[in-house]
């Protein structure tokens, strides 16, 4: 019995040849610096993803994608499903901590220059999990079927449609008609419940696939320092990942008892908008500037123009490996950081406008 | 030729309608009274809201003579028709001369009364008519005259929240009563009653006017026998418990008005449990004696009331506390509106005057309340479990914390 393990392990490196990818691990390291603590947010994150992927699972044993039965059935899961209502309020909470931790991740990177050559498709891949991720909250935001996720999607939805040439079609197919109605309650679930997943699985396995193959970058700052001293991947570095999981597991518990997420009220689609509908606190920072933007721009519409002003941003911050020139050449230039810096604070100046500044 | 003749006949054809335009618009009965002052003004300045006007009548069909005369004396020939204004008393003649009779009627509306001045006359106001009196109320009293508007318009003065001060304007006048040997607290004592603040207050329209309980029409002062029959109007529930009830045979043979005897005419205020009972305002000592079974049975009810009151106000109490709480009570208090159903239904029942039905509701009804009561226990102890649970889990995972920062110390020490 004393040699079972040894046994199993035999049998499977025959097979699979876990021994090199044992060796892989063995070998790995981590460096570290001054900026080593944002190494942990790309973890945070998947941590989070993790929890969504588990608590979202339990929630679609009991949830029902009609506009009939929506409401109800996450009525249900919260009042009689046994700790339904701890799974629906983790879910919840853990959503908004992985969109979060995903904007400090995205934002880190980019200031440490990681998108460096050679991790443009790590970059790259990320970046489109940072948009998945929004996605995700998007869609999900209206499942529970509520005033506030009713309007709130109807409002962005119809931003949707202000996209240039395609806003129409756009709109339509996000609505499944002209209306938020019930054929948009199930596309939106098929978007949150399988394709986004999909395609995040694809893109997360690229993107972890990655960093194990090339390691963590190091910043520019760091690169040639001569007294590096590496960490080990494993244990060291997964243990203090372990760690940081655990502390975040209890933040998350204890937001989802203190503060459980609301359900509201039900949605009705022929009720007035309510006063001060927003969209989720991710998205305000675009609403509000949506909102601020003249509704003529010489003779361009206002709307059209901040609509194309973000997909221009998205893009390029998609595409940054190849337009940071001098980062390809390994050299330190502030442009990008300073550009980086503008729009954390045009970011955050926005959201607190829509929280603190005068309703319109 | 052919273009002369096309000309010919689009000029015919417009003096044709021209002239029949010209010969509708025509009422010369109108355009001299507007030409007037006073009192021969108002009629032609009113009549364009007079729901006759708007049907197509005017002054000629109520007052004959020539309309399309301009010479006065040729207008109001009396070879013509002309019958002027009526005498106070033959008004509702006047009126009935067309709306008792149901073939004219038909033409404007096949579902219009055509009643009112049979009723009218068995009325006390008719009664007083015939006999010459001259105050009494005849149907412009009430209806107005050239102006008349329909009763479902809001500015009719028979609109349902219009109709107590029209009544009120000869029945709370004491001067103008004065010869009728009739109160004229009426009004005021109708405003401070739960059907006045319903009706005058809230605009509520299904609440009574006078015309409800008196009759419009037929208006007559409800004799003791059938004052519970203008209450089942209504409230047909409680006044069907009463007559099957003991009481009824005893108000009957006493010649006491059923419900009135309780609860007042005009002023009949917001019931309160305090009616019932034995002490303090209780109104069944007025009748009942101490030591009777009428006594008893009093007490009996008022006690079973206030035993589900108690009951709703513990269950509600532990409720609240859960729903402040955070917790999720929507099954409790789906079962606390059935418990105060049951509460509503026992005070109707009162008017059964009997302690076991009452008792059997009220007893229906702390079962219901116990439930919501017990519901809410489990979601103020599933609070505490949710509490201990978290306080357990948080526990291990910083103790599972805190032996991994431990072992992640000593392996990097080492």
């Amino acid at each position: 019995m004393q040699n079972l393990p040894k046994k199993l392990y035999d049998w499977f490196d025959e097979r699979y040849q876990i021994t090199g990818f044992k060796d892989f691990f063995a070998k790995k390291t981590v460096p570290v610096h001054k900026h080593f603590v944002w190494y942990y947010f790309g973890g945070i994150t998947l941590f989070f993803f993790c929890v969504q992927v588990v608590t979202g699972i339990l929630l679609l044993f009991y949830y029902k994608p009609s506009a009939a039965e929506a409401f109800e059935s996450v009525k249900f899961i919260m009042n009689k499903v046994e700790f339904g209502w701890l799974i629906r309020s983790v879910h919840s909470w853990s959503a908004n901590l992985m969109i979060f931790s995903a904007f400090v991740h995205l934002f880190s990177n980019f200031f440490l220059k990681s998108y460096r050559r050679p991790r443009e498709l790590t970059w790259i891949t990320g970046a489109f999990l940072f948009f998945i991720a929004l996605g995700l909250g998007f869609t999900g935001y209206l499942l529970p079927w509520n005033e506030l996720s009713f309007f709130a999607t109807k409002v962005g939805t119809q931003i949707a449609g202000s996209v240039p040439f395609v806003g129409h079609y756009l709109r339509t197919i996000l609505r499944g008609g002209e209306e938020i109605s019930d054929a948009t309650l199930t596309r939106f679930f098929a978007f949150h419940v399988m394709i986004l997943p999909l395609v995040a699985a694809a893109f997360l396995g690229i993107h972890l696939l990655m960093v194990q193959l090339q390691g963590m970058s190091e910043p520019l700052s760091v690169v040639k320092n001569p007294n590096k001293r590496p960490m080990k991947f494993f244990p060291n570095f997964l243990l203090r990942d372990l760690f940081v999981w655990l502390l975040l597991f209890a933040g998350l518990l204890t937001l989802s008892v203190m503060f459980p997420w609301e359900l509201g009220k039900k949605a009705d689609a022929f009720a007035p908008t309510p006063a001060g509908i927003k969209p989720e606190w991710y998205f305000l920072w675009m609403f509000e500037t949506l909102k601020i933007i003249p509704s003529k721009i010489l003779s361009f519409d206002g709307e059209v123009l901040g609509i194309l002003g973000f997909g221009v941003a998205g893009m390029a911050l998609v595409i940054i490996p190849f337009i940071d020139i001098w980062s390809r050449k390994e050299k330190r230039n502030p442009l990008f950081s300073i550009i980086g810096i503008f729009a954390i604070i045009f970011i955050l100046f926005m959201t607190c406008m829509s929280y603190f500044g005068p309703q319109k | 030729m052919y273009k002369k003749k096309i000309a010919v006949f689009i000029i015919v054809f417009i003096l044709f309608f021209a002239v029949e335009s010209g010969a509708e618009t025509i009422d010369n009965c109108i355009i001299c009274h507007k030409s007037q002052e006073g009192l021969l003004k108002e009629p032609a300045d009113n009549i364009e809201h007079d729901v006759h006007f708007k049907r197509g009548l005017s002054c000629f069909d109520c007052h004959g003579g020539d309309q399309t005369k301009e010479d006065l004396i040729e207008a109001m020939d009396p070879a013509k028709g002309f019958i002027g204004k009526p005498k106070r008393n033959d008004i509702p003649h006047f009126c009935a001369r067309c709306h008792a009779d149901p073939a004219y009627m038909r033409r404007f509306n096949p579902n219009i009364q055509t009643d009112q001045f049979a009723k009218y006359n068995e009325s006390q106001h008719g009664k007083l008519n015939a006999q010459g009196d001259q105050k009494v109320a005849v149907c412009i009293s009430c209806h107005d005259v050239h102006g008349v508007r329909q009763k479902d318009d809001p500015l009719s003065p028979v609109f349902i929240t219009n109709i107590p001060k029209r009544c009120a304007s000869c029945h709370a006048d004491k001067e103008y009563m004065k010869d009728y040997f009739l109160p004229t607290d009426q009004m005021e004592q109708y405003e401070q009653s739960v059907h006045g603040e319903a009706l005058l207050k809230k605009g509520d329209r299904g609440a009574p006017a006078c015309n409800s309980c008196h009759g419009s029409h037929d208006a007559a002062l409800p004799r003791a026998i059938s004052v519970g029959n203008v209450c089942a109007q209504c409230h047909s529930l409680t006044r069907d418990l009463f007559a099957k009830s003991p009481h009824k045979a005893a108000h009957d043979n006493l010649g006491i008005p059923e419900c009135e005897a309780c609860h007042g005419n005009h002023k009949i205020m917001r019931t309160s449990d305090d009616m019932l009972g034995t002490a303090g305002d209780g109104l069944c000592v007025k009748c009942h004696k101490v030591d009777s079974k009428g006594y008893s049975v009093a007490g009996s009810m008022r006690s079973a009331i206030e035993t589900l009151k108690t009951g709703i106000k513990e269950s509600q109490d532990v409720v609240a506390n859960a729903e402040n709480m955070g917790m999720d009570v929507s099954d409790a208090k789906f079962d606390l509106d059935n418990a105060k159903s049951s509460l509503i239904k026992s005070r109707t029942y009162v008017h059964s005057f009997s302690k076991d039905k009452v008792g059997e509701i009220t007893k229906e009804g702390i079962g219901i309340s116990d439930k919501a009561k017990e519901k809410g226990r489990k979601a103020v102890s599933e609070f505490n479990f949710r509490r201990k649970g978290f306080a357990v889990a948080i526990v291990i995972i910083l103790f599972l914390a805190c032996a991994l920062y431990l072992k992640i110390r000593r392996m990097e020490k080492s």
